[in-house]
C-alpha cells in the first residue's frame, strides 16, 4: 500500500481525509486507484496533476515505480513562465 | 528513470563564457523577429477591440466593411467553430469573442486587406450593438455577493458553496495545529495586502504571419515561446490535423511567460483561409497591454506568529488571485510556494481564483509566486523589526533545509536555502554602513522548476563540427548552453557546434520554453542525444579497428581501444571517425526524446539598498545583490543575466508597474510612457553571486534559473522602504504619490 499526502483542497473529495492509502506500483496505477476509490477526485486527476516521489516533483511519468515506504504527494499540473 | 543521476566532473567547457551566437545578428539587425516575416501577395490584418469591459455582442455588421476596395477579409467570432472541449473554447473565445466581450480590448472583429490603412478604414466600418453589461475589475469587489458576474458556471467542484460565481478555483495546502502554533508566539501578527497586474513588457510584440493553401496545409510563422504548443492551439481551434499546420518560430524579443500561449495566431490563420492569400497581423503596444496575458493581481491576508528570539510557530496565508476574465490555475502556485522558504511545524495556505474583467493573465516568471511571498516576507520583516532581530539571522533560524516537510507538501531533497543565506550573510553588501535616510532590505524567495518534453537531434557533420536541433524558441541563452553541453559530451570545442531551433515538422513534441526547463531538460536531452552519436562514432571505429564495440570508449573527443586487450590503436578524433563516415556505414548522428522531470527546486536571496526621496516620494535604487542557486552555471553570464532580469522586473514591479483601471472598466494607461518599467538609468547594476550547489536529478548538476530571481524584489524593495521612509506599506507598486500619501498619513 502507498500513502498519499492529498493537498488540502481535495478532502472533501476524500472522505475527509488528507493522506489516503492505494495498492498500487506506478504512477498510473495510483491514479487509477485513487479515482475508483474517490470517484469525486477524477475531475481534478483528468484535469492534471503532478506528483512528488520522496521530494522529486513529476509531472506525468505514469510507469514511474513507487518504492516501499516512499513519500507520495499529490500536487496540481505545474506550469511556469 | 526519466532522469540521469549527478555525477561530479571536471568540466572542460561547460561553465566558460563563450561568445553568445545571436549576438551578432541581434546587434547588427539581422535576426529575424516576428514582425519582420513576409510572403509574396501577403494581406495586412487588423483587430477590432471591445471599448467596453464588459457586454454582450447583439449583432455585428461586416457588410460595409467587406464591401470597401482593398478589403479581402472579414472575421469575427461567428466564423469560429463551437468548441466542445472547455480550455480550448476559452482560448478561443480570448482571441475572439463569440457572444460576450469580457474585458476592455478584448477582440470582436478582424480585417485582412491590402494594406495596413485599408484595414484600419475597415474597421471603422463594422457596426457592432453592444448591450453594455456592469463590470467588476477588483478581485475583492468580484468576490463579494452580488458582484457582476463575469462567467457562470464555471466554479471547480473545489469551491465552497455560497461563493460568488466569480470564483472558479479553490486551493489549501499545509500541515500542523495552526491553533497551538499560534499560542506559542510572542507576537502573532496578522497584515493585508494588494499587489497590482503587472505586465511582462517584453520590447517585442507579438506578431504572427499565416499561409493556409487551398489544400488544407498551413504554415504559420510567429513570435512564441512554444511553436509546439501554438501548433496544438491552433489546430484545434482551425479544425486542422497537426501534421498540416507547420509552426516556425521566430527569434523572439523577450516573452517572460506572456508567449506561452495565442491571442493572435488563430486569427491571422482563419482570415488566410478565408481570404486564399497569406495574412500578416501585428500588436501595437496598446493591444499588447489590453489583450495580451499580464499577471493576476491579489488581495492577501498573512497571519504569522513569532517567538521572541525569532523562532516561526505558525503561519497562515489567504490568497485572492484575479487571473481576469477566464479561469486560471495561478492562486495555487502562489499558496504553494508562499512558505515554501521556511520549515514550519504548523502552516496553511488558502488561494481563490476569481474572474474579474480584465485580459486573461499568462504566466509572467514564477507565476503567482511573487505576490504570496512578498506577503509573507513583508510580514516576518515586520516581526524582526518588532523584536529587534536581524531579519538575515532570522531567515536563517526558520529556513528549510534537507529533510524538512515544505509546506505544500512534499519533504525536501538537498537544497539550497542555507547556503545562499549563509552567502547573503557573508557578503560584503551586507555589513556596508548605510548613510541617514538610506534603507536596506531583504527578502527570500523561491520557484520549483520542471523539466517536460524534449526533443534533440544531434548530426555530425563530415568536416567534424556538430549541428544540434532542438525546438525551443531561444529566451534566455539557450542556445549557447546546448551547443556547451554537446561539446563537452562529445569532447570537442564549443565554436565546433552550432544550435538551432526547428519547425514543428522537424521534430517531435517539445513543451513550450518555460517554467526554467530549457537548459536543463533539453539539455539533458542534448547530453543523451550526444551519447547516442558517441556510441555510433565507436562503433564505427571498432569497425575500422577490426575489434568489438563494445572494447571502444570515448575520451578527449577521440576513439580509444578500452584497455590494453583491445589492441593498440592511436586514438581516433570526432573529425576523423566523421570524414570517412561514408564509407563506415552512412551519416552519423544522435538522437533523444524524453519527457524529463527530476528538476530541482530554486531559492534566491536577494539585499537591496534604497532611498526614498520624502518630498518627491521617489525611490531610489541605490545597492541590489541577488544571490542564487544555480545548480552547475553552464554559461555563467547568462545565468547572471536572469538573475539580473529578475531582479529588474521585480524592482519595476515594487515601484511602479500597475494596470490602472478607471471607473469605466478601461485600462487608463496602456503605454510605456503611463506604464513606468525601470530603465538603466534608473538602476545600479545588478550584482549577482551564483551559487552551484548541484541538482541530483540531472547528470551536470543543473537547475532552472530563469524565474526565481523575480520572487524577492517585491518584499525586499518594501522592507527597505520601510526603512529609508519609516512607513510600511502594503500595496504595490510603491509608486512616488502612493509613498507620499504614506508619509503623509
Amino acid at each position: 500500500m502507498v500513502k498519499v499526502l492529498l493537498w488540502g483542497s481535495l478532502r472533501q473529495a476524500a472522505d475527509g481525509l488528507t493522506e489516503v492509502e492505494v495498492d498500487a506500483g506506478t504512477f498510473k496505477a495510483l491514479l487509477d486507484r485513487l479515482a475508483e476509490a474517490y470517484p469525486g477526485l477524477e475531475p481534478q486527476i483528468r484535469r492534471g496533476v503532478s506528483l512528488s516521489l520522496n521530494g522529486v516533483i513529476y509531472r506525468e511519468a505514469w510507469f514511474t515505480e513507487i518504492p516501499p515506504d516512499a513519500e507520495v504527494v499529490l500536487m496540481p499540473y505545474m506550469t511556469g513562465g | 528513470m526519466a532522469f540521469d543521476e549527478y555525477q561530479k566532473r571536471e568540466f572542460k567547457q561547460v561553465g566558460k563564457r563563450v561568445r553568445r551566437p545571436d549576438g551578432v545578428d541581434k546587434v547588427t539587425g539581422r535576426a529575424m523577429y516576428g514582425a519582420d516575416a513576409t510572403a509574396p501577395g501577403m494581406l495586412w490584418a487588423r483587430i477590432l477591440r471591445s471599448p467596453h469591459a464588459h457586454a454582450r455582442i447583439r449583432s455585428i455588421d461586416t457588410s460595409a466593411a467587406m464591401a470597401l476596395k482593398g478589403v479581402r477579409a472579414v472575421l469575427t467570432g461567428a466564423d469560429l467553430p463551437d468548441q466542445e472541449d472547455v480550455f480550448i473554447r476559452d482560448v478561443q473565445n480570448n482571441c475572439m469573442a463569440k457572444d460576450k466581450v469580457l474585458y476592455d480590448g478584448h477582440a470582436v472583429a478582424a480585417v485582412a486587406a491590402v494594406d495596413i490603412a485599408t484595414a484600419k478604414a475597415a474597421l471603422k466600418l463594422i457596426k457592432v450593438d453592444y448591450e453594455i453589461l456592469p463590470h467588476v475589475t477588483d478581485v475583492d469587489k468580484a468576490m463579494a455577493p452580488g458582484a457582476p458576474v463575469v462567467l457562470d458556471g464555471r466554479s471547480l467542484e473545489s469551491v465552497p458553496a455560497g461563493m460568488s460565481a466569480n470564483v472558479t478555483e479553490h486551493a489549501e495546502f499545509g500541515h500542523g495545529d495552526l491553533g497551538a502554533g499560534f499560542a506559542k508566539a510572542d507576537m502573532v501578527l496578522e497584515r493585508s495586502y494588494k499587489t497590482p497586474t503587472a505586465h511582462q513588457g517584453y520590447i517585442e510584440p507579438h506578431a504572427a504571419l499565416a499561409s493556409v493553401t487551398s489544400d488544407g496545409k498551413a504554415e504559420l510563422w510567429c513570435c512564441t515561446q512554444g511553436q509546439f504548443y501554438v501548433r496544438t492551439l491552433c489546430a484545434a481551434i482551425m479544425g486542422m490535423e497537426a501534421s498540416q499546420l507547420r509552426v516556425t518560430a521566430s527569434e523572439i524579443g523577450g516573452g517572460f511567460g506572456g508567449k506561452t500561449t495565442v491571442f493572435i495566431e488563430p486569427v491571422a490563420l482563419a482570415l488566410a483561409r478565408k481570404a486564399g492569400r497569406p495574412v500578416k497581423l501585428v500588436m501595437n503596444r496598446d493591444e499588447v497591454f489590453r489583450a495580451t496575458g499580464p499577471t493576476v493581481h491579489s488581495s492577501m491576508d498573512v497571519k504569522i506568529g513569532m517567538t521572541k528570539d525569532g523562532r516561526i510557530t505558525a503561519a497562515e496565508a489567504k490568497l485572492r488571485y484575479s487571473g481576469g476574465a477566464f479561469p486560471s490555475g495561478t492562486h495555487s502556485f502562489g499558496a504553494q510556494a508562499a512558505f515554501a522558504a521556511y520549515d514550519l511545524a504548523a502552516v496553511r495556505s488558502y488561494s481563490w481564483n476569481v474572474l474579474t474583467n480584465r485580459p486573461k493573465e499568462a504566466a509572467y516568471r514564477a507565476p503567482g509566486a511573487p505576490q504570496a511571498i512578498y506577503a509573507v516576507e513583508a510580514t516576518i520583516d515586520e516581526l524582526c523589526q518588532h523584536f529587534g532581530l536581524d531579519p538575515l539571522d532570522v531567515r536563517l533560524k526558520n529556513a528549510a533545509r534537507k529533510g524538512t516537510k515544505s509546506s505544500y507538501g512534499p519533504t525536501f531533497p538537498d537544497i539550497g536555502l542555507v547556503a545562499t543565506l549563509e552567502a547573503a550573510k557573508a557578503h560584503p553588501h551586507y555589513s556596508a554602513p548605510l548613510e541617514p535616510g538610506q534603507g536596506r532590505g531583504i527578502s527570500c524567495g523561491f520557484w520549483f522548476n520542471f523539466g517536460g518534453n524534449s526533443c534533440v537531434s544531434l548530426n555530425i557533420n563530415t568536416d567534424g563540427t556538430v549541428g544540434v536541433t532542438e525546438g525551443n524558441p531561444d529566451i534566455g541563452g539557450s542556445r549557447a548552453s546546448i551547443s556547451l553541453m554537446a561539446a563537452e559530451e562529445l569532447g570537442i570545442d564549443y565554436d565546433r557546434v552550432r544550435t538551432i531551433v526547428a519547425d514543428t515538422s522537424s521534430l517531435g513534441y517539445n513543451d513550450v520554453t518555460d517554467g526554467s526547463r530549457v537548459t536543463f531538460a533539453v539539455g539533458l536531452a542534448t547530453i543523451k542525444a550526444a551519447r547516442d552519436a558517441v556510441r555510433v562514432m565507436c562503433e564505427r571505429a571498432a569497425k575500422i579497428w577490426g575489434i568489438d564495440a563494445d572494447a571502444v570508449e570515448w575520451k578527449d573527443g577521440a576513439a580509444v581501444p578500452a584497455g590494453p586487450n583491445a589492441g593498440k590503436f592511436p586514438p581516433m578524433t570526432l573529425a576523423e571517425i566523421a570524414a570517412v563516415s561514408f564509407e563506415t556505414g552512412g551519416p552519423i548522428a544522435g538522437h533523444h526524446e524524453v519527457n524529463v522531470d527530476g528538476a530541482g527546486v530554486s531559492f534566491g536571496v536577494h539585499i537591496v539598498d534604497i532611498e526614498v526621496d520624502k518630498e518627491t516620494g521617489a525611490t531610489k535604487v541605490l545597492r541590489y545583490t541577488v544571490f542564487q542557486d544555480a545548480g552547475k552555471a553552464v554559461h555563467p553570464s547568462y545565468v547572471e543575466g536572469q538573475m539580473q532580469g529578475g531582479a529588474v522586473q521585480g524592482i519595476g514591479w515594487a515601484l511602479n508597474e500597475e494596470y490602472i483601471y478607471g471607473e469605466d472598466g478601461r485600462l487608463q494607461n496602456p503605454t510605456f510612457l503611463d506604464y513606468r518599467v525601470p530603465v538603466a538609468s534608473d538602476l545600479p547594476m545588478i550584482d549577482t553571486v551564483i551559487l552551484e550547489i548541484p541538482n541530483p536529478g540531472h547528470p551536470y548538476g543543473v537547475r532552472g534559473v530563469g524565474e526565481t530571481g523575480i520572487v524577492p524584489p517585491l518584499a525586499a524593495i518594501t522592507n527597505a522602504v520601510c526603512r529609508s521612509a519609516g512607513v510600511r506599506m502594503h500595496e504595490l507598486p510603491m509608486s512616488p504619490p502612493r509613498v507620499l500619501k504614506a508619509l503623509s498619513a
